[in-house]
Formats: structure tokens, C-alpha cells, sequence
């Protein structure tokens, strides 16, 4: 009797612990929860053409994202355009070319360590390299060239774990016929990584269409009535300009905030989809 | 069977074509490498160059106006005093509230995100079936993808309020709303590496332990995790490092106020948000008020870098208890 | 040994001398010296790590590839040595052709792209002759009847032994010398296993083959020459059927009667 007793109190503690680590998992997903469905009721009906079309006003009924919009497209396009190839480069450098020496691997501890610098600290990177020194000014391309080196550790990791993943007996393959590294690597192991090292880039590029911090120090501007004529313009994006509506007080302006939230999330939800779908389609190709 | 010898002109063709292998077998002597192959070698090796020219980059930046920073103000000052008005009349230069806010959000952010962040682990490793272990380690992911600007305005918006309505005397920008927030935000960084820490104790610890007749929960709480705390505490450390380097939520929602304070009930200034603060003004480059960001900034690059060394040294030694 | 029927003899076969190599400090090999002759079939046995494989790499210089990888010694391709100053082991490799343990065609590519993708990696395909260049190595790999019907078919789509012989058929494809197989069967069934062996016995006519394998029978049934390798040093090396029925070493009677390895 008295051994069966233990047994049940131990099972409704084992019932209670497991439980407990499930509210666990649960209770992050449900305020995330919580989060979406409060900026989806204030945001959703804000959300309209007219709101994607016009410019910022004082007037919050009358504010639009349009600049901002236009400059997060512009800003990602450069920074996509300047962070893959030379974080791809870099990870075929380093994966193909590299060897096992010491330099190789300090150079791998420093990615590690890139990709563990608060992104602020970027944003000074740039405004005391690109803003002043090479005297971009408060441009999309001083903004572009921040993120993309934001961006880079991440895409050089992603990259090389895709490089890593082609059998080193492809390789051997290819060396065993006489060809030289460059030929091996272009032919056939770029097109096998290819899917991961794609995968990686529009992943990490999407990450970047959500920062904030780094452009606020570079200069980008929180009240903009024009749109960016070149890359040394000014420029705004979605989130400095979700950030400007709200640090105002006004329930107005919260509304605003909201829709532009919305309308941040979508984006990047779809690009994050079509990373995804276009993974899959080239790796049906290559199997 | 033998395949069959075909008598036809593929033949006769092949034995010219050895012929011409055979004088062509001379030039194993030379090079194969183009002009083309060298210039493309050379690409490839500054675009690996560039990682570490972005570190001295950073370095750079970072300690030539900090240079210039501690030509105008003292270190002591900087180390020691309690207040920081850079921008007032009386200006102050004493780093701590800003340090002081700093670390009030990123414990506040750890309390939360270590219980819940290990006990998740917990979950998927020792008791998720795979399937649902299928849905619920992406859905965790999608916590870390959520861009912080949202973070920032759930945590001014929605947060605060609700915190409002049973913790006494809560200011409308806090540290305790945005360190909750972050903790959300750094749950998925505890869960995902701890997890992996606790699949990577063997399973022969947890078949010692049922052997000796102990049950599930002991097994966990006093065999596995301990075997596994390298791993966590490494997670920790990281997710920590994360916090303190958080911008934006705390620029939304902790105030602009530096204070030495431990409560977090308080509106504070991090680090972080004051540099985004001087930023978003007019502060003309070269003043010693342009040059306080890139102090700060250094102060927390030093701070996030010591972390992650730590992070990494404690990951690097092998978990105790295993033979 | 058989003797050539061509004309112009310009192959005699490869010449080592004092062969040492290891990787960093491990010694794995120890003044190897034999001749390989040409147009035969070479065996080298041994038991797990006494060296055959490192002893072959070395023949198309892929044993340096490995970071510690260390050599000397002399290794002559007819008259060149092929680790003198001036030569380039890249183009050495389009002469001494290898086949491995696993079979590895490109899943990226089909199978009349493999066949050809030793002279397209290296920029020598000559589009003309693209399709002679492909029949005539499929057939001479045996397995031209197998894939006519279907050579733009993806590589990875063939059994073990077949994928194993279109990996022939691509280092045939570049026309070299000499063809180094490393365990080319270890990871097949018996009957690919017997396949292959018919067709390295036609191949002999026209390459120079090294085979390592650590299957004595197969040794004994593919092979003219035998070399018996044993903790990196050459113990014997003569006819098959010599080895296989009166050897000369004491140990290599120990080793084919099953005493160890």
C-alpha cells in the first residue's frame, strides 16, 4: 500500500513537472500571440491604399508610408547587391581555399564574433566610416553599405555551412579528372551550395529590412516628403518611419504604427516565404 | 559474358584518339592555371579579408573619437561619477545610470527568459513527441525573427498598461515592461542552444540514473541538466549578450531618463538608447557631445565582446560527469 | 605479362624509387621502389593500414592534398618524374586517371554530362565530338547497353555497380594513361563485383591499372602483377600467380594463408 502511494504522488509530480515545462513553450508563443492579434485590431483597418500612397503629414489621418516604402525597397536592393556576393566570395574563400591554418581559423573565431555585435554598434561603424570619412553624407548608400556589413557574418556562415554540406567526394572527383580548384568549385560545388547559400542570403537580407538602430545612427531621416532620387539622397524606411509614429503621443499616430507594422511583417513574411519555396524548387533540381 | 568489342569506326577512331593522348601526355610539365584562374583566386581572397576589416573597422571607429573623448574628460570621471548629463548645462560624465539602466532591463529580460527558455528545452528534448516537436521549434524560432521595432511598441503599448494594472506605482516608461519584452525575444536563443545541450548528454546517464530507480523529473533536474550546464550556461551568457546590445525596445519603451537605480519600476536609459537618442538630434560631428555616443559605444562593445569570449570559453569545455 | 602490339611503345609504365611519404609525424610508407608495367594489371594488397592507399594516391599526387601530407622519393611516368620542379600535378591527373571506393557521379549532372565532365571541368570539350566521345566510353565501361536509351537521366538515378561504372567511363573519357582504382568494388554486390573485373580485364589492353583491394581472390583473378604491401614497406612483389601459389616472403605466405590481416 504504502509503495503504491509513492508511486502516485510521484507520477502526479512527473504529470505536474511536464506540465509545467509545456506552459513553457506555450506561454512566449501565446504573448507573441497576444502581440499580433493587438496590432492586427488597431493596424488592419488603418491599412488602405491611400495609406500605402501618401507621404507623412502632421496630420495622422493624412500620413502615409510612402517614402519609407520606396526606401526600404531601395535600401534592401543595395545592400542585397553589395552583402551576397562578398559574403559568398568570402565563404568560398575561406571554405575552399582557406586550409586548416591559424589564420583560417582566427578569421572563422572573428565571424563567430561579428555575428555577437549589437547592431548599434554597426550603425557607429558607419557613420564614422561611410557617413564621414569616405563622405557618403546621410545617404541610402551609407545606409545600404551599414547593413550589408551587418548582414555579412550572417550570410558567410549560412554560406559556408551550405559548401560544407557537398561531399567531400565530389571533390575528390574532380580532382582525381584534373581540374583545377577554381573549375571544381565553379561547376560543381557552387551548384550544389547553391540552394543553401541563396537560402541564407534572402534570410539574412530579410532580417536586415527590419533594423532600426543602425540607420537612426547613420542618418536616416524621420520625416521625409520626398522620394530618393540616387543612392547619395536621403532616405527613410518601414521601421524609422514605424518608430516616428510611435514616439507620438497620439492615438492617431498609434494607429499608423500599427498598420505600418502590419505592413512590415508581410513583407518580410513573404519574402521569407519565397526563400523558402525557391530552396525547394532548386533542390528538386539538384536532388 | 564479355561485352562485345565493336568493330566500327568508334573503334578505330579511339585508337587514333590514344595516339594523340599519348603525345599529348607530354606536357604533364607547365601549369594549368589561367591568368583568369589567378585574378579570380584574388577576389576570392579579399572578400575573405573583408571579415576582418569590418573588426578593424569597428575598432577603429570606435576608438578614435574615444581617443579624442577622454582628451576632454577624465577617465576617473567617466568610471566615477554617478550621473550623466551630457547634453545639460552641467554636464556629467559618469557612465553608471547608463550602465545601471542597461543592466536592470537585461536582468529583468534573463529572469524571464531562463525559466522559461530551460524548461522548454526541457520540454522538447525529454518530452516532445517529434512531431510536435516538428511545429513547436519553428514557431520558437519565429520569436527571434520579429523585428525589435515591434517588440518596442508592444512593450510601450500593450506591456506596460497591463503591467500597470497590478504592479504598484509603475512609471509610463519602465525597465521592467521592455526587459520582459527582450525576454521574449531571447527565450528562443535559451531553448534552441540549451536543447542542443541537453540531445548531446548520452543517453546512458539517463538509463544510469532509471537504473538506480529514480524518476523522470530526477532524472532531468539532477543528472542530465547538470551534465548538459556547460552548454546552457554558454546559451545563457549569449542570450544575456543579446539583451544588453537590445536598441530599440528599450528606446521605445524605458525612457530617456539615466538613473542609478535598482528599480525597475523606474524609467531608465541604456546604453543603447542613449546612442540612438544624441543620433536622432543635431549634433554636429567633432563636439564632444558626438564623441560621448562612441565612448558609450565602446563601453558596450568592451562590455558585449567580454561576454561572448566567456560565452564561447564556457562552451568550448566538455560537460562534467561523463567518463 | 603482355606484351604490346603497338607500334610506338611511348608508355613503359611507371618507375618508383625510394618512395617515402606520411602525414605529418607518421611514417606511412617506406622506400617503396617497384615498376608498374604498362598495358597490365597491377594488385596491391595488404592488410588495413600498411599503406596501398596512400601508395596510389601518391602515383596522381592527390596524397598531398591533405594539409600534413608529406612526400619524397622519385615516381617516373615513362621519363618525367612526376614530382619534378616543373610539373604541374593538375595536368599530371589528366594523365593518371582515378577511380574511388564509393562511387561518386556528379547528382547534379546527367549521365552523358558525367561521362563528359572531365574534359568540360577542364575546358577541353570539343562540342563536335561530344556524342563519339560518350558512346565510346560507355561502351568501353561496359555499360553503354544499359543507359543508350536514357543518357540524359540524372547520374544518381543507377544502382551501385552501374554508378561505379559510369564513374569509369568519365575518367576514361579524358584519355589517360594510366587508371588507379582504390577498392573500386568494396562497396558493391558480388555480381557488380564481377562485372567490374571482366571489364578491367579488357581495359588492360590499352591502361596501364593499379587496383587496391583488400579481397585476395580478387586479387587473384584480375590480376598480372601483385605487390604485397605490409606496415608501409613492399614485402613482395611478382606475378600473380607466383604470389598467390610459391611466394618468395615468408610473411607473404602468412598473410594470403589467412594467418593475419
Amino acid at each position: 500500500m504504502n509503495a503504491w502511494a509513492s508511486e502516485q504522488r510521484s507520477r502526479t509530480g512527473e504529470r505536474a513537472f511536464r506540465s509545467l515545462c509545456l506552459f513553457a513553450v506555450l506561454v512566449p508563443l501565446a504573448l507573441l500571440g497576444a502581440l499580433l492579434f493587438d496590432v492586427a485590431l488597431d493596424g488592419l483597418g488603418r491599412i488602405d491604399l491611400d495609406f500605402l500612397r501618401n507621404y507623412p503629414s502632421r496630420k495622422a489621418e493624412r500620413a502615409g508610408l510612402l517614402p519609407s516604402l520606396v526606401g526600404t525597397v531601395y535600401l534592401i536592393s543595395l545592400t542585397a547587391l553589395l552583402a551576397v556576393p562578398l559574403g559568398a566570395g568570402a565563404a568560398v574563400y575561406l571554405e575552399e581555399y582557406g586550409g586548416r591554418t591559424r589564420l583560417s581559423k582566427l578569421v572563422e573565431v572573428n565571424i563567430a564574433n561579428l555575428a555577437g555585435v549589437p547592431s548599434v554598434i554597426y550603425g557607429l561603424l558607419g557613420l564614422g566610416i561611410f557617413v564621414r570619412t569616405c563622405g557618403m553624407g546621410r545617404s541610402l548608400l551609407a545606409g545600404a553599405c551599414t547593413l550589408a556589413l551587418l548582414i555579412l557574418p550572417i550570410i558567410i556562415i549560412a554560406s559556408r555551412e551550405a559548401l560544407r554540406n557537398v561531399p567531400k567526394d565530389l571533390r575528390d572527383a574532380c580532382y582525381g579528372l584534373g581540374a583545377t580548384k577554381w573549375q571544381t568549385t565553379r561547376q560543381v560545388v557552387l551548384p550544389l551550395a547553391l540552394p543553401g547559400i541563396l537560402t541564407g542570403s534572402i534570410l539574412a537580407v530579410s532580417r536586415a529590412i527590419g533594423e532600426t538602430a543602425p540607420l537612426i545612427v547613420v542618418g536616416a531621416s524621420t520625416y521625409i516628403t520626398f522620394l530618393p532620387d540616387g543612392p547619395m539622397s536621403p532616405f527613410s524606411a518601414l521601421p524609422i518611419q514605424i518608430f516616428n509614429w510611435v514616439s507620438r503621443p497620439n492615438e492617431a499616430f498609434l494607429e499608423n504604427a500599427s498598420a505600418g507594422i502590419i505592413v512590415l511583417l508581410v513583407t518580410m513574411l513573404s519574402i521569407n516565404a519565397a526563400a523558402l519555396v525557391l530552396r525547394a524548387r532548386l533542390q528538386a533540381r539538384i536532388g | 559474358m564479355s561485352s562485345s568489342k565493336p568493330e566500327t569506326n568508334i573503334e578505330r577512331a579511339s585508337a587514333s584518339k590514344d595516339m594523340d593522348a599519348r603525345v599529348r601526355r607530354a606536357s604533364i610539365k607547365g601549369s594549368s592555371r589561367s591568368i583568369g584562374e589567378s585574378v579570380i583566386e584574388k577576389c576570392l581572397a579579399a572578400s575573405g579579408a573583408a571579415s576582418i576589416l569590418v573588426t578593424l573597422g569597428i575598432i577603429y571607429t570606435l576608438s578614435a573619437e574615444t581617443i579624442a573623448f577622454f582628451a576632454e574628460v577624465s577617465f576617473a570621471e567617466f568610471l566615477l561619477d554617478t550621473e550623466w548629463t551630457p547634453l545639460f548645462s552641467t554636464k556629467h560624465f559618469g557612465i553608471w545610470p547608463l550602465v545601471s539602466g542597461t543592466l536592470i532591463t537585461s536582468v529583468a529580460a534573463i529572469a524571464f527568459a531562463l525559466p522559461f527558455g530551460l524548461l522548454s528545452a526541457i520540454y522538447l528534448c525529454e518530452y516532445a513527441t517529434p512531431k510536435a516537436r516538428l511545429f513547436l521549434k519553428p514557431a520558437l524560432e519565429v520569436l527571434a525573427g520579429v523585428p525589435t521595432i515591434v517588440y518596442g511598441f508592444f512593450a510601450l503599448i500593450v506591456v506596460t498598461p497591463w503591467l500597470q494594472a497590478f504592479v504598484p506605482d509603475l512609471a509610463g516608461f519602465n525597465a521592467l515592461a521592455p526587459g520582459l519584452v527582450i525576454g521574449i525575444m531571447i527565450t528562443p536563443m535559451i531553448a534552441s542552444l540549451s536543447e542542443d545541450a541537453l540531445y548531446a548528454v548520452p543517453n546512458t546517464l539517463r538509463e544510469a540514473s532509471y537504473g538506480l530507480g529514480a524518476d523522470k523529473v530526477t532524472t532531468i533536474l539532477r543528472v542530465v541538466v547538470p551534465a548538459a550546464r556547460s552548454g546552457i550556461t554558454a546559451s545563457v551568457l549569449l542570450a544575456i549578450s543579446r539583451a544588453v546590445g537590445e536598441t530599440m525596445i528599450v528606446a521605445i519603451a524605458a525612457g530617456q531618463r539615466p538613473t542609478m537605480t535598482i528599480d525597475p519600476r523606474e524609467s531608465v536609459q541604456t546604453m543603447t538608447a542613449f546612442i540612438v537618442q544624441v543620433s536622432m538630434g543635431d549634433t554636429p560631428a567633432g563636439t564632444l557631445e558626438y564623441r560621448t555616443i562612441f565612448a558609450v559605444g565602446s563601453a558596450l562593445f568592451l562590455l558585449t565582446f567580454c561576454i561572448n569570449l566567456l560565452s564561447q570559453r564556457i562552451a568550448r569545455s566538455k560537460y562534467e560527469g561523463v567518463a | 605479362m603482355t606484351t604490346s602490339n603497338q607500334s610506338e611503345d611511348v608508355q613503359s609504365g611507371i618507375h618508383i624509387r625510394d618512395l617515402n611519404a606520411g602525414f605529418g609525424d607518421n611514417q606511412v610508407l617506406k622506400n617503396i621502389s617497384l615498376d608498374i608495367p604498362p598495358q597490365s594489371v597491377t594488385a596491391v594488397i595488404g592488410p588495413s593500414g600498411c599503406g596501398k592507399s596512400t601508395m596510389v594516391r601518391c602515383l596522381n599526387r592527390m596524397h598531398e592534398l591533405v594539409g600534413s601530407a608529406w612526400v619524397n622519393g622519385s615516381v617516373k611516368l615513362g621519363e618525367d618524374d612526376i614530382y619534378g620542379s616543373n610539373v604541374d600535378p593538375v595536368l599530371l591527373r589528366r594523365t593518371v586517371g582515378m577511380v574511388f571506393q564509393k562511387p561518386n557521379p556528379f547528382p547534379h549532372l546527367s549521365i552523358r554530362d558525367n561521362v563528359l565532365s572531365g574534359l568540360k571541368l577542364t575546358g577541353r570539350l570539343v562540342a563536335s565530338k561530344a556524342d563519339e566521345i560518350v558512346e565510346r566510353a560507355l561502351v568501353d565501361a561496359a555499360l553503354w547497353d544499359e543507359v543508350k536509351d536514357r543518357l540524359d537521366d540524372a547520374g544518381r538515378g543507377l544502382s551501385g555497380g552501374q554508378q561505379q561504372r559510369l564513374c569509369i567511363a568519365r575518367s576514361l573519357a579524358v584519355s589517360p594513361d594510366v587508371l588507379l582504382m582504390d577498392e573500386p568494388c568494396s562497396a558493391l554486390d558480388p555480381i557488380a563485383t564481377a562485372k567490374i573485373e571482366d571489364l578491367i580485364r579488357q581495359l588492360k589492353e590499352r591502361y596501364a591499372i593499379v587496383i587496391v583491394t583488400h579481397n585476395m581472390q580478387q586479387a587473384a583473378r584480375a590480376s598480372d602483377m601483385t605487390a604485397f604491401l605490409l606496415m608501409g614497406e613492399l614485402v613482395e612483389f611478382t606475378s600473380t600467380s607466383r604470389l598467390f601459389t610459391q611466394p618468395d616472403d615468408q610473411r607473404t605466405e602468412d598473410y594470403i594463408t589467412g594467418k593475419f590481416g
